[in-house]
This record gives structure tokens, C-alpha cells and sequence, in this order.
């Protein structure tokens, strides 16, 4: 947990029997051997792909201007690393849900990820220095009321005066920049879940500075 | 750089995330098909994996990989 959640309890899924025998009859087939083992891989591969397509193709807008075959590419590979993924870690699979719900968000994920840093491959990240300066200006209408935006200038001067320069420059290119947290995560050579904490702290510092926690 | 006038809800939403305590991108991972076959099930999917909303709320990348599986699944029927 990134907050203070004592435990994720998680009561039994109303779980179907048909559910769990089907779940059963893919773990059996994925950890056979010979033929039942490679066609059970095959139609796992094909749901994949399936998975796959329908986020890239919900991502379409990022992609404009990709050519049908880097996008057919890009789905392959996807299925391709999903199905590596799901193979490795068929033992984590605990019959909480569908087998194949578990499965497609593997698939899901990896071009999620493919597509998001496609769409910045080109890109420099947008680490302005001067960004939280213009901040109210960019986003206060001359309509806002005093209270939003005394509000949004206790935040910018919490930012400025009580966290730390990474934390700054996380939060600076995730939320005012929208980068993507895998690209950032790439290009820093870390990970989104590092980056993702990084970023609770610093949003917990801030909530704490303007008094939004009480 | 920000364009001109973007939403200043949405940017403070950004900066201050949710307030109540949430997942971690992995364990909103590892548990982001409970959750979504619970939504679909009609469940009390936020009782069935607490946090997982606030978790939603306050990372775009988790939650559009939330929307696309359920989106999938729907599509599936």
C-alpha cells in the first residue's frame, strides 16, 4: 500500500464452478507437455492478441501516423511478451477471477506501455524549471474566486519550498507535463512503482502543507 | 510545457492525488482483474479490493489500463 490501508482484504469472489473449472482446464493444458501443451499456448496467444489489438486500437489517436504494420507489429509483440509473462507466472494466478480477465491485462499492459512510449519516442521530456512559476497564470480564468486561487498558490509555493528537487521534477513532468509514468520511469532508468511512490510522498507533503488532509 | 488554461481542477486533482490511502501500481496491477470482474459481477468491487479506487483516481496509466479491460471484457460480452 502507498497509503494506510492496514491490509487489502479481499472477501471470496462469488466464484462460479464454472469459472474455476475453466481456470483448471488452462493451467492443466498450460503445464502439459507435447501437443495439448502448444495448442493451449496457441489459443492463448490468439486471446492475447486479441487483448492487444483492442488497446492499441482504443490508443489509436496516440498513434497517428503509425502504419499499419508497426501497429500490427507492435500488437504481435505484445501478445508475444504477454505470453511470456502469463507462462512465468502461472502459479500466481490464485482463481479470484476469470483466467482469462487475469490473462488479457498482461496483454493490455504491455501495449499500453508500447503505445505510450511510442507516442513519446520522439519527444524531449518537458522539464521546465519555470513551469510551476506560470502555473496560475495558465490556469486561473479571471473569474476564479479568491479562495481557488489562494488555494493553487499555497500549493505552487508548497511545491517550491517543501519538496525535494526530484520530487519536484516527478511531479512537475507527470502532472504538469503529462508524461506518461512509463516514459518517465524509462527515461530516468527507474520504475513506476518507484516513480509512483515518489509521487504519493509528494502529494502527501503537499495535502499536509495546505491543511487538505484535515 | 502546460497549454493555457488547462482545467485547474484537474491540475490540482494531479498535485494532491486522492486523499484516502490506495494501492501501489503493483498491487493495483496484481489485482486489477479481481477488481474488474467484481465491477462487471456487480459486486461491491471498492469493498471486494479497497484502495483500488483511489489508486484508479490518481494514476492515469492505471486507470486507462483499468478502462481497456473492462472495455475488452464488455466488448466480449
Amino acid at each position: 500500500m502507498a497509503g494506510s490501508v492496514p491490509t487489502v482484504w479481499r472477501t471470496t469472489a462469488p466464484a462460479t464452478v464454472d469459472r474455476e473449472a475453466e481456470a483448471r482446464v488452462w493451467l492443466a493444458a498450460l503445464r502439459a507437455t507435447g501437443e495439448e501443451r502448444e495448442d493451449a499456448t496457441r489459443r492463448l496467444h490468439d486471446l492475447l492478441l486479441r487483448a492487444a489489438r483492442h488497446e492499441l486500437n482504443r490508443r489509436r489517436a496516440m498513434l497517428a501516423g503509425t502504419d499499419r504494420e508497426t501497429i500490427d507489429d507492435l500488437a504481435m509483440e505484445s501478445a508475444d511478451d504477454a505470453l511470456t509473462a502469463i507462462l512465468a507466472k502461472l502459479d500466481d494466478y490464485r482463481f479470484e477471477s476469470r483466467f482469462t480477465t487475469w490473462a488479457y491485462k498482461f496483454a493490455i499492459l504491455e501495449a499500453a506501455v508500447r503505445t505510450r512510449r511510442r507516442a513519446w519516442q520522439e519527444r524531449e521530456l518537458p522539464m521546465d524549471p519555470d513551469a510551476w512559476t506560470a502555473l496560475p497564470a495558465q490556469t486561473l480564468g479571471p473569474a476564479e474566486d479568491l479562495e481557488n486561487r489562494d488555494r493553487l498558490r499555497a500549493v505552487i509555493e508548497a511545491v517550491r519550498t517543501d519538496l525535494s528537487p526530484h520530487q519536484r521534477e516527478v511531479l512537475g513532468a507527470l502532472v504538469l507535463a503529462e508524461v506518461p509514468i512509463d516514459v518517465l520511469a524509462e527515461r530516468l532508468g527507474t520504475t513506476r512503482g518507484a516513480l509512483y511512490k515518489t509521487l504519493h510522498d509528494a502529494r502527501r507533503k503537499l495535502r499536509t502543507v495546505i491543511g487538505a488532509d484535515t | 510545457m502546460t497549454e493555457p488554461r488547462r482545467s485547474r481542477e484537474r491540475i490540482m486533482a494531479g498535485l494532491l492525488g486522492p486523499s484516502g490511502a490506495e494501492l501501489t501500481c503493483e498491487e493495483c496491477f496484481d489485482l486489477l482483474d479481481v477488481y474488474v470482474d467484481s465491477e462487471l459481477a456487480g459486486e461491491h468491487a471498492d469493498e471486494h479490493v479497497p484502495g483500488m479506487r483511489e489508486h484508479l483516481a490518481g494514476c492515469p496509466a492505471c486507470a486507462e489500463e483499468h478502462d481497456s479491460l473492462r472495455d475488452l471484457l464488455t466488448s466480449l460480452g
